[in-house]
């Protein structure tokens, strides 16, 4: 019984390989210790509810397709938005002289281009990630290469403590505080805008990049920085071209991991973005509605199972698939990362 | 070593991006406690709002948002506890099974929180509130369980909550020492009794700190919570958990944006935004002693 399950004891490999080789013969199927029937179905439960985020992942998905996918059969649905193309083909509404991306989905002819809510969406991030990854990137050097380590000690909780501030209180801030900021700073005439929303949201992204950042900048080996120091480098061009490189896949994962963040982060820039689906690509200072906000705003008002409902889930649907594939890479990255952390600490 | 005027170009940038974020979330936090704190007193704890909403207080969205991460707790960190357990004592190292549920916890941590108000909605209230309507009820009565209400919103954030629980479950069992577990079986103790009476003992601050930051996290997200159970505005508190409720960041959200007239809604705004982030603070200031304590034990 001891040599079974010790060998299932998470154990380090030169332990494991000495167990293996001292372990007795396992006794006959029946004939060994068994556990009271109470422990065994405590650890029967155990292993069952061990599933519930494998589970909650698949429904997630599942649910979400289930009320988005109807749009591709149900001729009604596509009938109400004009024809499946209509959600990404410009088109030339009555009234409208020239074709248009129009997000217009209230109304008497229901328009429902997700174009613009899609380049809304680049828009903000784009912006907030501007401002944001620069920021982490040298806070994140400071941190790591710079402060003395009582410093450090204060200074990398202080900056995560940004991260546990409820993003509807960032989102406040951007409405409230900033957009009056920004108004009178640039002379605009609306107060909500891209900007607004950016500034916003590069709060709540910065916490997530700088803290990876800063693990990956810390695991570079010291034997590195020292080799380089010793060859006569001077400290920033140790950092720039010994650290900075060595780091470069945490950073690069820190930088898609945030970037996740701030494509689905909904109460910000639903309260901070002015949310009119412009056109503009380049304009900071123009409104923007972004995927998120789109549904957060209009779900409400729905009816259960029309082609707006049906849009609105599939627009949660390609969100959801965007994030996915975003954290996956950047927590493959990550994982490497701490592994080389842990490595380097021994 | 001295510095050259490259080294100083970037000390200074970087230690001015340093400043630039703690400042800005300063002055953040400095505006809103300024402005709110006056606000604050007896009364508008514990008072209900006028209709109008700018007068009276805000005790039914102190209650909702306890009611909700209440639930929520009860829901979901027992479901998270168990897979810590699962992932740090039961799996076998290097297990495929392992690695598709820790894919699944990293991707699950990535879900952003609107998707999971689509969830919500489509899944605990369609599906299975309807679901329930449909075997217990006539449909003539109307909806009973299939409409948004406090536990499918629990539920929602209990979903959402998970991954937070799950990790720091598994790092704080990870933590106790493995001789500990040896000396419990090398004394005959089953892998249960080892696990009940020497593993989770040991890890009791660590794991605490996760639930802890679960409940700040769920008492905080907004998202989640429009489609699937918040109100704008109730007469009554909620008794049932069927019953919609009020809730401070869906508070905030709502006078913010839809106030008629937001200079007037002012005072109220950062009054409540003030107790939530009193509420958050305090709940992450709680885990982070807990964590450095948890870190402290066997830190040798």
């Amino acid at each position: 019984m001891s040599g079974a399950s010790e060998a299932r004891v998470p154990v380090e490999v030169s332990v494991e390989k000495t167990a293996a080789a001292s372990r007795p013969p396992r006794p006959k199927l029946g004939t060994g210790f068994r556990a009271p029937l109470a422990h065994r179905i405590a650890e029967h439960v155990i292993r069952v509810l061990a599933f519930t985020a494998v589970a909650a992942i698949v429904l997630i998905f599942v649910f979400i397709a289930k009320e988005a996918l109807p749009l591709f059969w149900e001729s009604d649905a596509q009938d109400q938005i004009g024809g499946l193309s209509a959600l990404v083909v410009p088109r030339v509404w009555p009234g409208h002289h020239e074709a248009t991306y129009l997000w217009q989905p209230v109304g008497d002819i229901a328009k429902m281009n997700v174009v613009p809510l899609f380049l809304g969406t680049l828009r903000v991030t784009v912006l907030a990630m501007l401002i944001a990854v620069p920021l982490s990137i040298l806070a994140a050097i400071y941190v790591s290469q710079y402060a003395p380590r009582r410093l450090r000690e204060i200074l990398k909780p202080a900056i995560e403590l940004l991260a546990s501030i409820p993003s509807v209180v960032l989102g406040f801030f951007a409405l409230i505080v900033v957009a009056t900021v920004v108004q009178d700073t640039f002379g605009l005439t609306y107060r909500l805008n891209a900007l607004v929303a950016a500034i916003g949201l590069s709060l709540a992204v910065i916490p997530l990049v700088f803290t990876i950042a800063e693990d990956a900048l810390r695991a570079v080996p010291k034997e590195l920085e020292a080799a380089a120091l010793a060859l006569g480098a001077r400290k920033h061009q140790v950092i720039t071209r010994v650290v900075l490189p060595a780091a470069l896949p945490g950073i690069a994962a820190a930088v898609i991991l945030g970037l996740g963040r701030a494509i689905g982060e909904t109460m910000v820039v639903l309260m901070a973005s002015g949310n009119a689906a412009v056109m503009d690509i380049l304009s900071p200072s123009a409104s923007a509605r972004t995927v998120t906000a789109t549904i957060a705003s209009e779900l409400g008002e729905v009816t259960q199972g029309d082609a707006h409902w049906r849009v609105l889930f599939l627009l949660g649907a390609v969100l959801f698939l965007a994030t996915f594939v975003l954290n996956r890479v950047g927590s493959l990255v990550v994982e490497r990362l701490h592994r080389s952390l842990s490595a380097s600490a021994r | 070593m001295r510095y050259t005027g490259a080294d100083w170009l970037l000390l200074g940038l970087s230690l001015g991006a340093v400043v630039l974020i703690l400042g800005t979330t300063g002055v953040m936090l400095g505006q809103i406690v300024v402005e709110g704190a006056p606000h604050l007193s007896a009364t508008f704890l514990t008072e209900a709002p006028t209709a109008d909403m700018m007068g009276g207080g805000i005790f039914p969205a102190i209650y909702g948002t306890i009611l909700l991460t209440l639930f929520m707790t009860v829901l979901g960190v027992p479901v998270g506890i168990a897979t810590g357990i699962y992932l740090s004592e039961y799996a076998p190292p290097r297990s495929s099974i392992a690695a598709i549920i820790r894919a699944a916890v990293q991707n699950l941590a990535g879900v952003p929180s609107i998707v999971f108000g689509l969830f919500g909605l489509g899944f605990f209230v369609m599906f299975i509130g309807r679901g329930l309507d449909g075997m217990l009820y006539d449909e003539s009565d109307g909806p009973v369980w299939g409409q948004p209400a406090v536990i499918w919103s629990s539920l929602t954030l209990a979903v959402l909550t998970l991954p937070v629980v799950i990790v720091t479950t598994e790092e704080a069992l990870r933590n106790v020492p493995r001789d500990l577990r040896l000396a419990a079986i090398g004394l005959g103790a089953t892998r249960f009794q080892t696990l009940l009476r020497i593993v989770l003992p040991n890890a009791t601050s660590g794991i605490l700190t996760g639930v802890i930051l679960a409940i700040s996290r769920g008492a905080g997200e907004v998202a989640p919570i429009i489609f699937t159970g918040a109100a704008n505005f109730l007469p009554y508190l909620p008794t049932d958990m069927r019953d919609m409720f009020m809730h401070l960041g869906y508070h905030v959200f709502a006078l913010s944006t839809q106030s008629p007239n937001v200079d007037q809604a002012r005072p109220v705004l950062f009054a409540t935004v003030t107790v939530l982030l009193v509420l958050t603070f305090s709940l992450n200031f709680v885990a982070v002693i807990l964590r450095s304590r948890a870190r402290a034990k066997y830190a040798s």
